[in-house]
């Protein structure tokens, strides 16, 4: 890898569009997924053949409307024709690197640029993006003191996010803002790509490493805050039924999250559609039955089968018509279940994931008396 | 009246060539144990999808059962190490839930154990018993 530091002069905004127009006039891509400016301001990854189209191109947009990992699931499944490069913060970037072991994505043609993520606010239809939310955030950025415009709240997600920079051999660009003077961008890029848009090696900035410390140290106890704070209200089985009690159950969580791929979803079938006689009969057993039913099932069926490769970006919540925090609950039960295993999602294309495999010499107390 | 003893309710998946033929050795051999197992035959426990032991508990079982060949004698080679990983992950996700985990019990009872497999049951009666109902029963709001 090849650490440099480049001029942004005419603004960071400018600086990045200037580095993806590279990308593709020196070949690097062909193609990029990258958040886009919409019209009126919304933002959505959208697949750019067109460099022109590049003016529009925003991947300092404080928002996250979808993972960008299903995204790319969409442009590199079954073979993307055109060498693509993924424009993706950190959350997205380790949703994919899970995708690619659950063969959902494929790098084979694609390439991986991250850019530091400096938080994301709620979106809805009604609030548009606003030029100053990134400015205010790259002010921050500067000495890793990174607050919100004022009157708006982080997501969650963003909130406890301490792996908000880009890690690991599979990212083959990464845009660093973080402990960058304004009017610059940091650079780490793989050997081919570095000498395909001409950089020579240079320094990192020399204010880089404490600034994402003092990121990483702010984000990791707001984390463990409130992971103790859902520990605390799901200590009981009152607890629990309290946590889900709002869920009306419409799976738009399992829908969003860039983990939860399976196209054959027992929740997607007919399995929980029952007949008519059955809701009475279980209503004879207890005395009442929830419709719809089937709710804590779902929740406790999707936190087995997903909870280890679990990301954390926070789109279950955001996705959540009810403000179950979804994806808070999921990284606090994920962080014990994938430490049994010694395993980081997205950390690295080379470890399979837990439910990919098994160890002969491991748990063997399980299951004897 | 008097009050009837708590009577567990376990439901049991044992894998078809070790725990379900050491349950059958149980029975021909006129080994005894408590009535409280309701036993449902898989050909592997690795074949078992967790949302089944989540679906019995959320129904009111009072405790489950999996049952599979020892660690190394798996006729499909590897079923039972994945099935400890599955069981591993489901405990650690029912103890963050605020639900005991102990009541799902993972044991490795082979063909030849039908004396291991009586002894088992009549194990986890009396510790479920212990514990008493399982506190989803009856709890129609799930």
């Amino acid at each position: 890898m090849i650490e440099t530091t480049i001029s942004a002069s005419e603004g960071t905004l400018q600086g990045i569009q200037g580095l993806l127009r590279s990308l593709m006039e020196k070949g690097v891509v062909e193609a990029l997924q990258v958040p886009m400016r919409l019209p009126g301001n919304g933002i959505a990854p959208m697949l750019v053949t067109d460099i022109t189209a590049l003016d529009r191109a925003d991947p300092l947009a404080p928002v996250l409307p979808i993972n960008g990992a299903r995204a790319a699931s969409q442009l590199t499944m079954t073979g993307n024709p055109k060498k693509l490069g993924l424009v993706l913060r950190a959350c997205e970037i380790r949703a994919l690197v899970e995708l690619v072991k659950f063969q959902q994505v494929s790098l084979e043609n694609a390439i991986i640029i991250g850019i530091d993520c400096l938080g994301t606010y709620p979106l809805s239809n009604d609030r548009r993006v606003d030029d100053r939310w990134a400015e205010t955030l790259l002010a921050g950025a500067v000495t890793g003191d990174i607050q919100p415009e004022e009157g708006l709240e982080f997501r969650e997600a963003c909130r406890i996010c301490e792996q908000p920079i880009p890690e690991g051999e599979h990212v083959a660009l990464t845009i660093g803002l973080v402990g960058v003077e304004e009017g610059h961008l940091y650079l780490k890029a793989r050997e081919d790509v570095a000498e395909a848009l001409g950089l020579e090696a240079g320094e990192p900035p020399s204010g880089r490493a404490a600034a994402v410390d003092k990121l990483i140290a702010a984000r990791t106890e707001a984390r463990d805050a409130a992971f103790a704070e859902f520990r605390e209200r799901v200590s009981s089985m009152e607890g629990l039924l309290r946590e889900f009690a709002a869920c009306i159950r419409c799976h738009n969580c399992m829908i969003n999250c860039p983990i939860c791929y399976c196209r054959e979803c027992i929740f997607r079938t007919p399995t929980f559609e029952h007949e008519s006689s059955l809701y009475f009969q279980w209503a004879e057993r207890k005395g009442t039955v929830r419709m719809m039913p089937d709710m804590l099932i779902f929740h406790l069926t999707r936190l087995n089968h997903m909870v280890t490769s679990c990301v954390g970006c926070g789109i279950c919540t955001q996705a959540c018509p009810m403000d179950i925090p979804v994806g808070t609950i999921f990284r606090a039960v994920g962080q014990k279940a994938q430490a049994i295993f010694d395993y980081h999602p997205g950390r690295s294309l080379e470890e399979a994931a837990p439910v990919q495999e098994f160890r002969e010499d491991e748990l063997t107390t399980l299951g004897e008396r | 009246m008097a009050e009837t003893e708590f009577e567990p309710r376990i439901i049991a998946f044992l894998c078809n060539w070790c725990t379900y033929t050491g349950a059958d050795l149980a029975g021909t051999s006129r080994i005894q144990y408590p009535p409280n197992i309701r036993i449902i035959r898989l050909m592997c426990s690795g074949g078992l999808d967790p949302v089944y032991v989540v679906k019995a508990l959320l129904e009111g079982a009072d405790g489950v059962l999996i049952g599979g060949c020892h660690p190394g004698d798996c006729h499909y080679q590897s079923g039972n190490y994945k099935a400890r990983r599955r069981v591993a992950i489901l405990q650690s996700i029912l103890e963050q839930m605020g639900f005991d985990p102990d009541r799902v019990w993972l044991r490795w009872i082979s063909a030849s154990e039908g004396q291991y497999f009586a002894d088992t049951v009549t194990e986890f009666v009396a510790a479920l018993k212990e514990k008493g109902p399982n506190p989803l029963k009856g709890v129609g709001a799930i």
